[in-house]
């Protein structure tokens, strides 16, 4: 069953007086508990797909279908109780949240806004969405620049969850996170994926992440689709010039391994 | 508690500190100490000061006790600038936000309005608003925050424009919050900062158009205000100086503190931010 269908998507942008294609004739279909890797340099619209299709910005062509429904469609109030289904995790973790604000009231948001819980038992569901992502619960009443990037970067996770999303899209998730971090942040990713059957749109530079979580992958260059299809095929035997160059710049997949 | 010790830092907060609290002191104290009118007549007219030890600054034209007036007149200086700054930072604060974060044909009205009143002196404006809706200590109040809210609504605005590019913006809306929320409760908090930094210049010209307006007789005339009392003194400034050199010298001292106060304030907030 396809979550997401996106169709000859694009969107142009100036640069310099000059227009040109951040995104140009994009489509891709991500299907239910799917994971769908974005690679490509940068500059080749990667995180410009991603506001697209959470419509943070509006495309200039093309068609979103989100669970079987025009996304394009929406707006106003109905717009803002889809996005209940449809989560975004950014990549830096500190500056994906409010200055101000503790883990608290980052995760009582998304329930109060979505009416998921009572004023009475969004304390119980936050203490639950935390530990659900690995954290204590009485790391609630901490200031979000209290935590660690590790512990924020679940924090973050744990807010894309309250919602209980068909779909969340990712954009560097783990990139700012050292790598021991890295691992578990991707171990949690996976093991949510199992229990709630979500699936994600996954954007990295890195081959080494998208091997071990993602099951198809698109490369990416100056706003085109370069390449397509099963990850470790793609990334052991890439067929375009941006592909052999990425995979040419990871190290970690040059060498043999067991 | 750290953050007064920070504040205190500088002799320049200490003394801007001290002048406002004994202001304070002296707007609270003036009923207890010099209860009933101090409009009221107590002694001999054109008494001098240091004369007799019940009117130690001397009385007025008719009689008035002068300090009984000054103490008095600190209230409505105080309560007036205040409540002055404090619209002004309201109006200015919620106008920049909403023409910041919503941009477009919003942003373009919004700011076109406060250009429009930036083109106007701002006591031109409040001479105009008391003069025509009558004085009294509301429309004082209203007609100076009337001039005084563009500073705040111009820093707001550029403050907002930054802040809504950031990813916590972007956030906020893909968990569906509504907009106006996230104008005025994740992003206007968090553009104050300079915003505030404005409240000492607008709470001293606050202080000093209200003295202007005094003056110009176009204050409440039922109270006591430091401007009206210059005004008074100045048929007899030949003879009797001290009646408008006395409140003159009230006035420059409150400016003077506003200012230095502020300046501590922001001082200790960047000595903050550098910090961290």
């Amino acid at each position: 069953m396809t979550v997401l269908a996106v169709s000859n998507l694009a969107k142009r942008y100036r640069r310099g007086g000059k227009p040109f294609a951040a995104v140009d004739d994009v489509s891709f279909e991500i299907g239910r508990a799917e994971t769908l890797a974005l690679a490509g340099p940068s500059g080749s619209g990667k995180s410009t797909i991603a506001r697209l299709v959470l419509r943070l910005i509006e495309p200039d062509a093309g068609r979103i279908d989100f669970e079987g429904a025009d996304f394009l469609a929406l707006s106003g109030a109905a717009l803002r109780a889809r996005r209940a289904r449809l989560q975004m995790v950014f990549q830096d973790p500190l500056a994906a949240f409010n200055p101000r604000a503790t883990v608290a009231r980052v995760l009582d948001d998304p329930l109060r806004i979505h009416n998921i819980a009572s004023r009475a038992e969004r304390p119980r569901r936050i203490a639950a969405l935390l530990e659900r992502v690995g954290l204590d619960a009485s790391l609630a009443s901490r200031a979000i620049h209290e935590i660690s990037g590790g512990q924020r970067q679940r924090v973050a996770i744990a807010r894309a969850i309250a919602t209980r999303p068909s779909l969340i899209v990712l954009d560097e998730a783990v990139s700012a996170l050292d790598v021991s971090v890295r691992g578990q942040i991707l171990e949690l990713l996976l093991d949510l994926q199992r229990q709630e059957r979500i699936a994600y749109l996954f954007i990295s530079h890195d081959l080494g992440v998208i091997r071990a979580v993602a099951h198809r992958i698109i490369v990416l260059d100056s706003g085109r689709v370069a390449e397509s299809g099963d990850a470790r095929a793609v990334i052991a035997n890439p067929q375009s010039a941006i592909g052999k160059a990425l995979v040419a710049a990871t190290p970690r997949l040059t060498r043999s391994r067991p | 508690m750290n953050r007064l010790r920070r504040f205190l830092q500088t002799p320049e907060a200490i003394a801007g500190a001290i002048i406002l609290a004994l202001l304070i002191v002296m707007a609270l104290a003036a009923p207890l100490l010099f209860p009933g009118d101090p409009q009221a007549i107590a002694g001999p007219a054109l008494l001098p000061p240091f004369q007799d030890l019940s009117l130690p600054l001397g009385t007025d034209r008719l009689g008035r006790d002068v300090l009984a007036e000054l103490f008095h007149g600190a209230r409505t200086s105080l309560a007036v600038g205040l409540a002055a700054a404090a619209a002004a930072l309201l109006i200015g604060s919620v106008v920049g936000t909403l023409a910041g974060f919503a941009g477009g044909l919003v942003d373009d009205v919004l700011m076109r309005i406060t250009d429009a009143f930036q083109t106007v002196p701002g006591f031109l404006l409040a001479l105009a608003f008391v003069s025509i809706v009558g004085p009294s200590l509301g429309v004082v109040v209203a007609a100076i925050a009337l001039g005084a809210w563009t500073g705040p609504a111009r820093v707001a605005r550029a403050e907002v424009l930054s802040i809504r590019e950031r990813d916590y913006v972007a956030g906020a809306r893909v968990i569906g919050m509504h907009p106006l929320e996230i104008a005025f409760r994740e992003v206007l908090p968090n553009a104050l900062p300079p915003v505030l930094a404005l409240s000492s210049v607008i709470v001293a010209a606050a202080i000093l158009t209200e003295a202007a307006l005094s003056f110009l007789g176009l204050g409440d005339p039922n109270r006591v205000t430091w401007g009206g009392m210059i005004a008074e003194g100045r048929t007899v400034l030949r003879t009797a100086p001290f009646l408008s050199v006395v409140p003159g010298i009230a006035l420059v001292l409150t400016v003077l503190g506003v200012y230095l106060a502020g300046e501590g304030v922001v001082e200790s907030t960047a000595v903050r931010r550098s910090l961290s």
